[in-house]
């Protein structure tokens, strides 16, 4: 008898809605400030007002006194704790001790000095006014390019001249190229300073159980199991006595990719006053004293033929750190250097870079980390190079890319390129915006006066991040699947998405694997008594790492099913269809809860097989992922005020497989928005004295959604071969893509007046200037 | 964010809240669009805030003897929507659609923002345009301010300790009229770097009267009236235009500086009276 077994239509590809978004819409997600326990205290943090002081007395009296205080701490009570950790190490690096509240020096402006615990928040904030800290002011260094100067103040005394570290990398021959080159292009280029602001601010709730003889430590992070482990060890305790637990996420972009003072501050406090503890970042701390992102002055000198061909690039890349190393911080730089040939075929690099400490909050990863500023570095020098031979930047870049027959490809900086066709989404983009037809309308716009600006970029990002050797703490990920005894399905991620929407395409991965509808799927993450240790979500890798250990997850727990089935059916094998076991030869099928059931209750176990229906799976990739694609922007610049406006924003993203669409058009969206917000608007600026001058979310010009151009996303498909789900990554792609297709849009457009190069953000003041030189 | 422990009161009738008013370290709250940041901030910590939300009859929109009078707790939304602001005064309606956002316009109100006098408001510009009678009261007394002599600086204004904002008054526009709000938005603050709003009337051809308010550009907003003299005297838009804010103080920041500034308001000046004149019959 023949059977005809219908495959089921798979949900890998589907436009489906996200299982997280019922509860954030409608306010019933769970956030950190949401959290409230029976005898909770709440913290606030003295900071100090100078961005280099020496302290010479803290008078906590007043403070203490004050009614609802319970107690204030200062480094005399946690100076035996371990410091704030970086797990970056480089050659040579200078890492100075990072100790939870200053001792007898501030190095930035926010630097925390005391913790006031009262009964309540406004209490604690009342009192910490009352915490006299005498300071000695000293002369403050904010700028990196000022701080490497002769005679710059020193910002840890132990170091004048302020360089953390020097880092050379260089693959190829780099002489020969430049001796070689008909032409070299040189500019300094410079990527600012941001400040990642996530809608959530941070915040920490620590809660000691004294019989339990544990912590409990809520926080809004990325990382919780490495938070676990990294706060264990600032206070000496064991691993297993500290859980963390990551309420909803409300935005991270990498700075909670990070343990602060804070998290060990809150779990110590707690344990000292036997009470839970919360603290929460206000906005002014947000911005003083949660990490940075960006902060690049860089010098590149491009070598080519004159015929466009490249031959080798040279970067001196001078990295603003801030006062302290925060978790990665030094490595980030390095990252830029990785991708400092973008998607070229050029095999001659050579880089160097000087880590620079500066009286300012530390720099650390931020949305792209490290990616963004060497595409905008590359993709800028191609267009500059494009604009000295007076060839069209698309010509020159079709001329240099890698090509489809040379994956997988190793790039003069020692990575191996997946997979690629480089060329697809570039002409995909093009065709989308007609570009012959737009240099015809800029021909005649420029004949009328009109200032227009067609800008390409082309990007390469490392995604999955990544094989372990390359990352401090492990690069894996991991994943449990649990068929419950009635058949559902519950999966633990060590991946923590924050947004990112695992929760839904992870459930689709599963039902497709399994046969369950959606919804019988439950994605657990983010507590570390709970789901098996993992590394977190960062660097566009939740889903191409955290994934494939679902996959493999699923692979070993179908074996397992299909074992109970064809036990429960007296078959010799069974396949998975529709959400059963189905025996080929006769057509019968046994439903998946049926087989579920008799897992657990092991009335009868196949040969060889132990109860129950549970799979864990380490995954250890090995390598990166390279997504790719190319952002085409049409602007226009009002030659009287120096306005930009963007007429038209087209985004042809490859991140390889795509699971669901509808997310990876949102992440390319709120990617390019902040991609935006650094060609266009945003700006961390500190004064001469450090004094951070755009402190507020009155000076520090976010993307709004009435500043929005449209943007058109659409997608060419390369599978990695990387991943057995063929996927790549997305979450940094809008990022990364963007600021070099806005500058070069609006450099093009004012090119007719000689300008060659306009540094971030485009202020309209900045863009009049440039024009009012170009006339003069 | 936290503000200083305070004192709130929440005075049923005007003659309650003069009385309150009167004395101590009291501070008025309206729609608190900027109190409230600045007392999170702790750059304001008064004793007591005074609510007014809960008078009625204080945000009231009516026409009468020529002039349309606005209760000061009329919301930005209010008059930006109200049938008799739009007829009789839609300067004013095209300015306060121009302020913050949807929910700042939602609470913010007239009196509250002119009060405060933010140097980067939007209202001013308009009301010095429309000539505007400004009423404020205390407990002991009853006095008309002209717009022009209300605003004398950065968060300074012609109000005596003790008094409030009660009504704004504007002359009915005439039919002839045309009228333009140009601005500059801050893209953190929204607020206007420059703000330019004009009015006009044409008879034959020729410009007979015209209005010129500039907030943003300066520490005060300012009647360019350099500016209107030129138009009345017949001078094209861009030549009187290019006068304005001539002889005033520019303000600078890290967004734009005075320069800038100024060269904005001429430019906007420009815009402005262009859509004024396509408006005017």
């Amino acid at each position: 008898m023949a059977t005809t077994i219908s495959k089921p239509e798979t949900l890998f590809g589907k436009r489906i809605r996200r299982q997280e978004d019922p509860r954030l819409i409608t306010g019933t997600a769970v956030y950190l400030d949401d959290i409230k326990m029976p005898g909770m205290h709440h913290a606030c943090i003295v900071r100090s007002p100078h961005a280099a002081a020496k302290i010479r007395a803290i008078d906590t009296a007043a403070a203490a006194g004050r009614p609802g205080v319970v107690a204030v701490f200062t480094a005399k009570d946690t100076g035996h704790l371990g410091a704030v950790p970086c797990a970056a190490s480089l050659p040579g690096l200078r890492v100075p001790r990072h100790d939870l509240l200053a001792r007898d020096r501030v190095y930035y402006v926010g630097h925390p000095v005391a913790v006031v615990v009262a009964t309540d928040r406004y209490l604690a904030r009342d009192a910490a006014e009352m915490v006299e800290v005498d300071y000695e002011p000293l002369p403050a260094v904010a700028d990196p390019e000022k701080a490497l100067a002769e005679g710059a103040p020193a910002v840890h005394p132990e170091w004048p001249g302020n360089v953390a570290f020097t880092f050379h990398q260089e693959g190829g021959n780099i002489e020969q190229a430049f001796s070689e080159a008909e032409v070299v292009v040189k500019q300094r280029i410079t990527s600012q300073r941001l400040i990642p602001t996530a809608l959530e601010t941070r915040g920490v709730v620590a809660d000691w159980r004294p019989g339990e003889n544990s912590v409990t430590l809520f926080s809004s992070t990325q990382i919780p199991h490495l938070m676990r482990t990294l706060v264990a060890g600032i206070l000496g305790m064991p691993e297993n006595r500290l859980r963390v637990v990551t309420p909803e996420v409300g935005g991270g972009f990498g700075s909670k990719l990070n343990v602060y003072a804070e998290e060990a501050l809150m779990a110590f406090i707690s344990m000292r006053i036997q009470k839970p503890v919360k603290w929460v970042e206000s906005r002014r701390e947000n911005f003083t004293c949660t990490i940075h992102g960006r902060g690049h002055v860089d010098y590149f000198e491009l070598a080519a033929r004159r015929d466009g061909v490249m031959l080798g690039l040279k970067l001196k890349l001078i990295q603003d750190l801030g006062a302290y190393h925060q978790l990665l911080t030094p490595a980030i730089p390095t990252l830029s250097v990785l991708m400092m040939p973008g998607l070229y075929k050029f095999q001659n690099v050579s880089a160097d870079i000087v880590g620079v400490f500066t009286n300012c909050v530390p720099t650390d990863a931020y949305r792209g980390a490290g990616r963004p500023e060497a595409t905008h570095g590359i993709e800028r020098m191609v267009d500059i190079l494009a604009a000295e031979l007076a060839m069209d930047p698309v010509e020159i870049r079709l001329k240099n890319f890698v090509g489809n027959d040379e994956f997988p490809y190793t790039t003069p900086t020692g990575l191996s390129y997946d997979s690629g066709n480089y060329a697809a989404p570039l002409r995909k983009a093009l065709e989308q915006v007609d570009y012959p037809a737009l240099r015809r309308e800029q021909a005649q716009a420029r004949e009328e006066g009109r200032l227009m600006g067609i800008g390409v970029s082309t990007y390469g990002e490392i995604c999955a991040i990544g094989p372990s050797p390359s990352m401090p703490a492990g690069g894996w990920e991991s994943a449990t699947v649990k068929i419950e005894p009635t058949g559902k399905v519950t999966v633990l991620t060590g991946a923590s998405p924050h947004g990112q929407g695992e929760e839904t395409t992870f459930a689709q991965v599963v039902a497709d694997e399994l046969g369950v509808p959606m919804d019988d799927v439950l994605v657990v993450h983010g507590d570390t008594s709970v789901v098996q240790y993992g590394i977190g979500t960062f660097g566009s890798r939740g889903t191409a790492v955290g994934g494939a250990a679902l996959f493999y997850a699923l692979q070993d727990l179908k074996a397992k099913v299909k074992k109970f089935g064809a036990m429960l059916l007296d078959a010799p094998a069974v396949i998975l269809s529709g959400g059963s076991c189905v025996d080929e030869r006769t057509g019968k099928s046994v439903s998946f809860a049926e087989v579920a059931a008799a897992a657990y209750h092991a009335k009868r176990l196949p040969p060889a097989t132990e109860p129950g229906l549970v799979s864990t799976h380490f995954w250890e990739p090995p390598n990166f992922t390279f997504p790719f694609g190319a952002h085409v922007v049409v602007s226009e610049v009002d030659r009287e005020t120096g306005d930009i406006r963007i007429r038209r924003y087209v985004a042809v993203d490859d991140c390889g497989k795509i699971i669901n669409p509808l997310l990876v058009d949102g992440q390319v969206h709120g990617g390019v928005a902040q991609g935006l917000g650094q060609a266009l608007w945003e700006q961390a600026v500190y004064d001469e004295n450090g004094q951070l001058i755009t402190g507020e979310l009155t000076d520090y010009a976010l993307p709004k959604a009435h500043l929005m151009p449209w943007i058109e996303s659409s997608h060419t498909e390369t599978p990695s071969p990387v991943n057995p789900l063929g996927v790549k990554g997305v979450g940094e792609a809008g990022t990364i893509g963007c600021s070099p297709a806005v500058v070069n849009s609006v450099v093009d457009a004012l090119s007719p007046l000689g300008v060659r190069h306009l540094d971030m953000p485009l202020t309209p003041e900045k863009i009049w200037k440039a024009i009012q030189g170009g006339q003069a | 964010m936290i503000p200083q422990a305070f004192d709130y009161s929440a005075p049923q009738s005007l003659e309650e809240a003069l009385g309150l008013l009167a004395s101590g370290d009291r501070k008025i709250l309206a729609g608190g669009m900027s109190l409230i940041p600045m007392m999170k901030l702790r750059l304001a910590a008064p004793a007591e805030v005074v609510d007014l939300g809960r008078i009625a009859g204080l945000d009231g929109i009516t026409e009468a003897g020529g002039f349309v009078h606005i209760g000061a707790m009329a919301t930005h939304h209010t008059v930006e929507t109200s049938p008799a602001v739009r007829a009789s005064c839609p300067l004013l309606a095209e300015t306060a659609s121009h302020i913050g956002d949807v929910q700042v316009r939602n609470m913010g109100t007239l009196g509250g923002s002119i009060a405060h006098a933010d140097p980067a408001a939007d209202y001013p510009a308009a009301l010095l345009a429309l000539e505007a009678e400004i009423r404020v009261v205390s407990a002991h007394s009853d006095r008309t301010v002209n717009a022009a002599d209300f605003f004398l600086d950065a968060f300074t204004t012609a109000l005596e300790p003790g008094e409030i904002v009660l009504e704004v008054r504007l002359p009915v526009e005439q039919s002839s009229e045309g009228y333009g709000y140009e601005k500059v938005a801050h893209p953190a603050s929204g607020f206007a770097v420059v703000g330019v709003a004009v009015r006009i009337t044409r008879e034959h051809g020729r410009i007979i009267m015209a209005r010129i308010g500039v907030t943003g550009m300066g520490p005060h907003a300012f009647r360019a009236r350099a500016a209107e003299r030129l138009l009345e005297e017949g001078a094209a838009p861009e030549r009187a235009a290019a006068v304005v804010g001539e002889g005033e103080e520019a303000n600078s920041d890290l967004y734009a500086s005075a320069d800038y500034r100024r060269h904005l308001a001429r430019i906007h000046a420009r815009r402005a009276l262009a859509v004024a004149l396509s408006r005017a019959s």
